[in-house]
């Protein structure tokens, strides 16, 4: 079966291209990004702030069970156009990856059907690399504590 | 297969290709093995595996987030 998601990450490019078609009209697909309270529901984050404006904010945060907080991101809206485009950068707090700069574009493909791509450009090569790690160096560390969990019950 | 098989798929000249083929097998993606005055080139498929594997965990995630995204919007109508 074709993936649905693609990504595209030239080498040695300090950038990367994700593309999505999506079974969802247009502008319910764009409203996927736009109501807090759907963003919340399909990022699985709390959204603080989301102003969708030129020179508008956002802030997601993210707290476990306990109330500490996991996971925290923020960023500027500089291009809102409807149904159309989000530009916007995105930096994860306490995390030593700086500001990322992302393109949204979104277009109708059908009735029915419509299609995301996302530009997102990194300060360098490297960064856009151990992003693209991050994901699997989770997983990893996901597995070792598991593994620690697992080993700890033994002793 | 041979150089000249392969060249034989694609509407670009035979050096380009070859200059292709090279570059492949200088990554480990293609294997070479010569047979009397002829090259075959072999896929590397655990080669080819790892660079794919390097980007899955991250395709996989943006998957996941947008199947949500597809799934929750379902339930609602453009208004």
């Amino acid at each position: 079966m074709e993936q649905k998601t693609k990504i595209k990450a030239k080498d040695g490019r300090q950038e990367l291209v994700i593309t999505r078609e999506f079974d969802l009209p247009l502008e319910l697909l764009f409203k996927a990004y736009v109501e807090p309270d759907i963003v919340e529901q399909w990022m699985g984050t709390k959204v603080i702030k989301l102003e969708n404006k030129k020179h508008g904010s956002w802030q997601f945060q993210t707290t476990d069970a306990r109330g500490n907080v996991v996971f925290e991101a923020h960023g500027t809206i500089h291009e809102f156009v409807p149904n159309q485009k989000i530009t916007r950068t995105f930096e994860m707090e306490n995390a030593p990856f700086g500001a990322q700069l992302e393109f949204l574009e979104f277009e109708p493909l059908t009735d029915h059907t419509s299609k995301l791509q996302m530009h997102i450009v990194y300060r360098s090569v490297a960064l856009r690399d151990q992003m693209l790690q991050l994901p699997f160096a989770k997983g990893l560390n996901m597995a070792h504590t598991r593994l620690q969990d697992v080993v700890s019950k033994l002793n | 297969m041979t150089a000249g098989a392969i060249a034989a798929n694609f509407n670009t000249a035979r050096p380009t290709v070859s200059k292709h083929l090279q570059i492949l097998t200088e990554c480990e993606l293609l294997q070479q093995q010569q047979n009397g005055r002829e090259i075959y080139y072999h896929i590397n498929a655990q080669k080819m595996k790892q660079v794919a594997d390097f980007i899955e965990p991250f395709r996989a995630m943006w998957e996941d987030r947008f199947n949500k995204l597809e799934t929750v919007m379902k339930n609602y109508k453009i208004t």
